[in-house]
């Protein structure tokens, strides 16, 4: 056992040496596989951190969130999106009432617009719902009270604020029941949202003004249509069963013929997950592919080096053949020394990684994601093509005739 | 075109007893490197036999011969073959790192030191080849031949690439060893060279032309550090 670990640190010493003797070159050697797992682990780190974000935020919409959007028209046999909306406030309603699978309905109608306070104004969306919204998002105002069902029916002009908005036009507080103009409409702030934060896509949350849909459409937007309905199943098995009553309430509704395709499409927070899982996982292959060639790359460096290493030494070679050195030796010594260099590179790519992740988050606000996992295999990876590439010019250090060896120039 | 077969050593038959001082002469193209590399186990004979303490190299296996070149044989080569950018002491461990027992560090760099010391170099332990004279370099090469205690040491030209006053120095220390009942196979083409030796022989076109033990053996100054050393048993046999 000793004797084993003598002559195992003896031929990892040997390898050690040759590195040591040409510093510069062992560096830039190492320099491709350095920027190879640096480049693996912190492309890895960001695509998780988004998918980490984007999965975070849709489950927090609950998984019996449905959402209802109008379009996909089928038009001479091409599937395009109208321009006009398909959905009416009615459509919602009659979900709320024939749908026994379905919990909370709220139509939505989108906006944006200016938002002024005394002297102060704020530029932000107006997003137009119902009464049922705050269950449906499960947010809660933090002050005041959310509009009511009255004031929905009455299309009164009133508002809940995102807290951004809040902030912004009114910086001393005092918002609730202060009045507001949006887009020159004046409104009486009801409530305060409670904060949010980011949401899948990094916009702030936070940053939106909630109104009656009713109000939204007749006094700011001038429409009859709406832009989604929002639902939610009374339970999260229940999800199938609310979306196969709602299209064909719907379909019943826009009076579609069997075999026509529905001119309204359904997401459900699964299909919505699944979907952003995808994306996020093409994006973590797509940055961990181009990363991964960069390390190929860096073990091609390598491997390069190494083969100038053998020629180079191959005199070096013959004297240790000559003075008793076995092909196996010799083996080892090249195949240390290019394992060596990955797995050092590797380390030192590690290091500099989760640096330039943590860089990354900090420079660009992105959120980052460093797992075990991901600089682990990273790190294998790196050795694993120290191996493979230092295969080969070891084999052919090794495969040497002593006699040829000694006599090079 | 076909292959010519160029026979480089032919009938060569040539029996080295433990501890003889053998020098092999010849011109350039007579054989006598191939000789060499033949006793030095580095190649085989494609016909015949080399029996190195009664074992036939010529049917061992490079693994074998690797060994063997390891533990029984010394070699000093023309251009030293020191690994550059390595010092002395490290280029003195190198046979060791190769042995059939493993041997610790501390251990190895204890006697790199003490052939180091032998051959005149201490205090220069640590000098690389490049900070090393040419002559000092050659001592380091010997301090490596050494340093495994083989009972035989192999010197092709040793002295070719050295000038004549450094050349003596190097020889003194070469005849040490053989005092000491080393068996010493000496390959050169100067004549005064040789005569250091005990026998002689002379090759040309492969085969040898003449073996002859020397009369008028000229002895060089010994320094001091080779003075000293105890005896070991040392055998070869070239057949």
């Amino acid at each position: 056992m000793k004797l084993a670990l003598v002559r195992t640190g003896n031929i990892v010493k040997v390898g050690l040496q040759s590195i040591l003797r040409n510093t510069l070159r062992s560096a830039l050697t190492m320099l491709g596989i350095i920027i190879g797992v640096a480049c693996v682990i912190a492309m890895v780190a960001v695509a998780g951190g988004a998918s980490q974000s984007i999965q975070a935020s849709i489950s927090s919409l609950g998984t019996n969130f449905i959402q209802i959007f109008p379009g996909a028209v089928t038009q001479s046999g091409a599937r395009i999106f109208t321009g006009q909306s398909t959905l009416t406030a009615e459509d919602a309603e009659a979900i709320k009432t024939e749908c026994p699978s379905v919990a909370y309905v709220s139509a939505s109608v989108r906006s944006a617009g200016q938002i002024a306070a005394g002297e102060l104004n704020w530029s932000t969306s107006i997003f137009g719902a119902d009464v049922d919204w705050p269950f449906i998002r499960a947010w809660n105002v933090a002050e005041g009270s959310f509009f009511t069902e009255a004031e929905v029916k009455g299309a009164a002009k009133v508002a809940v604020l995102g807290t951004t908005v809040a902030d912004n036009l009114f910086p001393g507080g005092g918002a609730v029941g202060a009045l507001i103009r949006i887009k020159n409409v004046p409104f009486r702030v009801s409530g305060v949202l409670e904060k949010k934060g980011g949401s899948m896509m990094g916009q702030d949350q936070d940053d939106q003004v909630i109104a009656p849909y009713t109000t939204v459409m007749k006094r700011l937007v001038g429409t009859q249509r709406i832009n989604m309905i929002q639902v939610t199943a009374v339970s999260p098995d229940r999800v199938a069963e609310a979306k196969t009553e709602i299209e064909a309430l719907l379909r019943q509704r826009q009076r579609i013929g069997p075999g026509q395709d529905s001119n309204f499409m359904m997401r459900t927070q699964e299909e919505i997950a699944a979907t952003a899982a995808e994306n996020t996982r093409t994006l973590s292959i797509l940055l961990g592919s181009v990363a991964a060639i960069s390390l190929l790359v860096g073990g091609i460096g390598i491997m390069n080096i190494m083969l100038v290493s053998v020629t180079e030494r191959t005199r070096e070679i013959g004297v240790r053949m000559a003075i008793g050195a076995k092909a196996r030796h010799v083996l080892a010594q090249f195949l240390v020394e290019a394992v060596v260099l990955a797995v050092v590179g590797g380390a030192i790519g590690v290091g500099l990684g989760i640096g330039s992740s943590l860089l990354i988050s900090s420079l660009a606000g992105w959120p980052v994601r460093l797992g075990p996992g991901p600089i682990a295999l990273a790190f294998g990876f790196a050795a694993l093509v120290g191996v493979f590439f230092g295969y080969y010019p070891a084999r052919r250090a090794a495969r040497l005739d002593p006699i040829e060896a000694l006599r090079y120039e | 075109m076909g292959e010519v077969e160029v026979r480089a050593l032919d009938a060569v038959d040539l029996d080295v007893a433990r501890g003889e001082f053998l020098a092999i002469m010849g011109p350039s193209g007579s054989g006598k490197t191939t000789l060499m590399n033949v006793i030095g186990a580095l190649d085989r004979p494609t016909s015949g036999s080399y029996l190195l303490d009664g074992v036939d190299v010529a049917t061992l296996d490079a693994d074998q011969r690797a060994e063997i070149r390891n533990a029984r044989i010394g070699f000093v080569f023309q251009n030293f073959n020191l690994l550059s950018r390595t010092s002395a002491v490290e280029n003195v461990e190198l046979p060791l790192l190769y042995g059939d027992m493993p041997i610790a560090a501390e251990e190895r760099r204890r006697r790199a030191r003490a052939a180091l010391a032998r051959v005149g170099l201490e205090g220069r332990e640590h000098h690389v080849p490049s900070q090393l004279s040419g002559g000092q370099q050659q001592r380091v090469a010997i301090a490596r031949a050494l340093i495994a205690d083989p009972p035989l040491l192999l010197a092709d030209e040793p002295t070719g690439n050295l000038d004549s006053r450094t050349s003596e120095e190097v020889m003194a220390i070469v005849e040490g060893l053989n005092d000491e009942g080393r068996t010493i196979v000496l390959i050169t083409h100067e004549p005064d060279i040789a005569l250091h030796a005990r026998r002689v022989v002379t090759m040309r076109d492969g085969r040898i032309v003449s073996d002859e033990l020397v009369r008028d053996r000229v002895r060089a100054p010994r320094p001091a550090a080779v003075a000293a050393g105890a005896g070991v048993p040392s055998t070869g046999s070239a057949r």
